[in-house]
C-alpha cells in the first residue's frame, strides 16, 4: 500500500517538476521568438502571407458562430426579459454580453481550434520533415523565419477576428429580436448605444483579445517547435496547443475581468 | 578525416555507427567531445552563432528526404537561399534558379509544388536547392535511398557531375555500396565511432580486412554482429543449463 502512495505522490512530484520545466522553457521560447522578430517586421510580407491563413481562413467559423451565438443571445435575452417588462433592453444585453466577454472568449476558443492547432501542425510537421534542419542549414534561422512571422500573424488576427465576431453577434440578435421577434428597431440599437461604454466594454473586449491573442500563438508555436519529430509527437502537441490554450484563455478571462470590470455596477 | 577539395568522399558503415553524427558535426550542429572539424580554415565548434551561420554559407546539405519546403513550389525552393542571402534582383534570380534546375533536369517542373514531384524529382530539387550558392562543400545524407535504378543512377551521376563542374567538396553518407563505390574518390568505413577502414574504391573492393569485406558483400557474419547485444537464448526460453 505504501509502495503504491509513494509511487503516486512520486507521479505527481514528476509532473509537477516537469510542468514548470516546460513553463520556463515555454517563457525562454516566447521571449526568444520576441528577439527574433526583426526580420518579421522589415519584411512584413512574411507576416501578410501568415495573415491569409491563419486570420482569413478562419473569418467563416468565426463568422457563422458569431451569427448564431447573437442569435441565440437575442432569443434567450428576450425570453428572459419580456418577463420582467424590459425586453427592450435586449440589444444591451446582447451587445454587452458580446463585446465585453462572448465576443473576446469564443473567438479565441474557436481560434485556438482552427488556428492555433493549424499553426502547431504546420510547424511541427515542418519539424519532422527536416524543414527546419534544413533551414538552420542554409543559415537561416528558423525561428526568426518561420515562428515569429506565425506568431505576429495570429496577435493581429484575433482582435480582428473577435471584433468580427461581435459584430455578427449583434447583428444575429437584431435578427432574431427585431426582424423574428418584432422588438422597436429603435429601441434595440438606441438602448445598445446608450449602455455599451467605449472605453469601458469595446476597449476592454480588445485588449481581452490581444492577450489571448498573444497567449495562443505562443502555445501554438512552442508546441509545434517542441513536439517530438514524429507522428504521434505531432499529434499529441496539436492536441495539447488545443486543450491548453482553452484553459489559459478562461483563466486569463477571469483575470483580466477581474481587473478591467472591478467597482463597475 | 581529411576531405580535400574537389572530391567525392563516402562515408559507410552499419546503422548507428555515426555517419551522421559526422555530418552535424561538421555542419556545427553539435559540438564534439572531443577533437576538431576544421572546415575553410575555421575550428567548426569554436564559432558563434553568426560566424557559423556565415559559415554555413559556403556548405549545402541534401537530405535523406529532400526536406523540400512544402509551402513553396519547385522555383521558390531553389529561390530560397538567393532571396535571404544575397541583393539579387528577382530577374537574376529568376536566370539562376532557371539555370541551377536545368543542371538537374528540373527546369519544366519549375512551377510544381513538392507534393507532385516523386521521391527522385523531390531530390534532384534538393540537390539544385544545395548548389544555390555554390557551396564550397555538399553533404550528402542517404542520398540514394528509396530510390528506383533509374532515379539512383541519375542522383549518382549527378552528384559526381557537378562536384566535377563547381569545384566544390561532396560527402556522402550512404549504406549503397555499388553506387558510391562507381561515383566516389575515397572511402571512409566508420564503426563504433571510429575509422575501420579507409581507401580508394579500387583499395576497398581488393581489401581482405574483415570488416571492409562483410560490408561490401552484405555478409551476415563478420565483426558486426547480426544479433543485438541479449543473454543466451536458452536462458531467455527458459530452456536450463545444456547437459554435457
Amino acid at each position: 500500500m505504501s509502495k503504491y502512495l509513494v509511487s503516486a505522490i512520486q507521479n505527481i512530484g514528476h509532473r509537477v517538476i516537469e510542468g514548470i520545466w516546460r513553463l520556463g522553457v515555454g517563457t525562454r521560447f516566447f521571449l526568444l521568438v520576441l528577439l527574433k522578430s526583426g526580420t518579421s517586421l522589415r519584411r512584413f510580407n512574411l507576416v501578410i502571407r501568415e495573415l491569409y491563413f491563419t486570420g482569413v481562413l478562419s473569418l467563416i467559423i468565426i463568422v457563422v458562430s458569431g451569427l448564431f451565438v447573437g442569435m441565440v443571445l437575442g432569443l434567450q435575452g428576450y425570453e428572459t426579459l419580456q418577463k420582467y417588462g424590459s425586453e427592450s433592453a435586449v440589444g444591451t444585453l446582447v451587445a454587452l454580453s458580446l463585446v465585453r466577454e462572448l465576443g473576446p472568449v469564443v473567438a479565441a476558443l474557436l481560434f485556438a481550434s482552427r488556428a492555433g492547432s493549424a499553426i502547431t501542425a504546420e510547424i511541427g510537421l515542418m519539424k519532422a520533415t527536416e524543414q527546419l534542419a534544413a533551414m538552420g542549414l542554409m543559415a537561416v534561422d528558423p525561428v526568426a523565419r518561420i515562428v515569429a512571422p506565425r506568431f505576429w500573424s495570429g496577435v493581429i488576427s484575433m482582435p480582428l477576428l473577435a471584433a468580427i465576431f461581435s459584430v455578427m453577434g449583434v447583428f444575429g440578435g437584431y435578427l432574431v429580436t427585431v426582424v423574428f421577434i418584432g422588438v422597436d428597431q429603435g429601441t434595440y440599437w438606441s438602448q445598445m448605444q446608450s449602455a455599451v461604454d467605449f472605453h469601458f466594454d469595446i476597449l476592454n473586449g480588445f485588449i481581452k483579445s490581444c492577450f489571448f491573442g498573444v497567449a495562443i500563438t505562443a502555445i501554438a508555436v512552442f508546441e509545434g517547435y517542441d513536439a517530438p519529430p514524429t507522428a504521434e509527437g505531432v499529434s499529441r502537441a496539436t492536441t495539447r496547443t488545443v486543450v491548453t490554450s482553452s484553459l489559459v484563455i478562461l483563466g486569463l478571462d477571469f483575470i483580466l475581468t477581474a481587473f478591467m470590470f472591478r467597482g463597475v455596477s | 578525416m581529411t576531405m580535400p577539395r574537389g572530391k567525392v568522399i563516402a562515408i559507410m558503415g552499419g546503422s548507428g555507427s555515426g555517419k551522421t553524427t559526422l555530418l552535424r558535426l561538421i555542419s556545427g550542429e553539435i559540438k564534439p567531445s572531443s577533437g576538431q572539424v576544421k572546415f575553410s580554415g575555421n575550428i567548426v565548434h569554436e564559432l558563434n552563432r553568426d560566424q557559423l551561420f556565415k559559415l554555413r554559407r559556403k556548405m549545402g546539405m541534401l537530405f535523406q528526404f529532400g526536406a523540400l519546403f512544402t509551402d513553396l513550389s519547385v522555383f521558390d525552393n531553389v529561390a530560397f537561399q538567393m532571396r535571404e542571402h544575397t541583393n539579387l534582383t528577382e530577374s537574376m534570380i529568376r536566370d539562376l534558379v532557371l539555370m541551377k534546375l536545368n543542371a538537374v533536369g528540373l527546369r519544366g517542373a519549375h512551377h510544381l509544388m513538392p507534393n507532385e514531384l516523386s521521391g527522385g524529382m523531390a531530390r534532384r530539387v534538393a540537390l539544385a536547392r544545395s548548389i544555390a550558392l555554390d557551396p564550397m562543400l555538399i553533404m550528402y545524407d542517404e542520398p540514394f535511398t528509396g530510390l528506383d535504378p533509374i532515379s539512383l543512377s541519375v542522383i549518382g551521376n549527378l552528384i559526381r557531375r557537378l562536384t566535377d563542374t563547381l569545384g566544390m567538396t561532396s560527402i556522402i553518407v550512404s549504406h549503397d555500396v555499388q553506387k558510391s563505390l562507381e561515383i566516389v574518390d575515397y572511402v571512409y568505413f566508420i564503426a563504433d565511432g571510429v575509422i575501420a577502414a579507409e581507401g580508394t574504391p579500387a583499395d576497398v573492393l581488393a581489401s581482405t580486412a574483415p570488416f571492409v569485406h562483410q560490408f561490401i558483400h552484405g555478409e551476415e557474419d563478420g565483426p558486426v554482429p547480426f544479433h543485438y547485444p541479449a543473454h543466451s537464448y536458452r536462458q531467455d526460453l527458459d530452456l536450463g543449463e545444456v547437459r554435457v
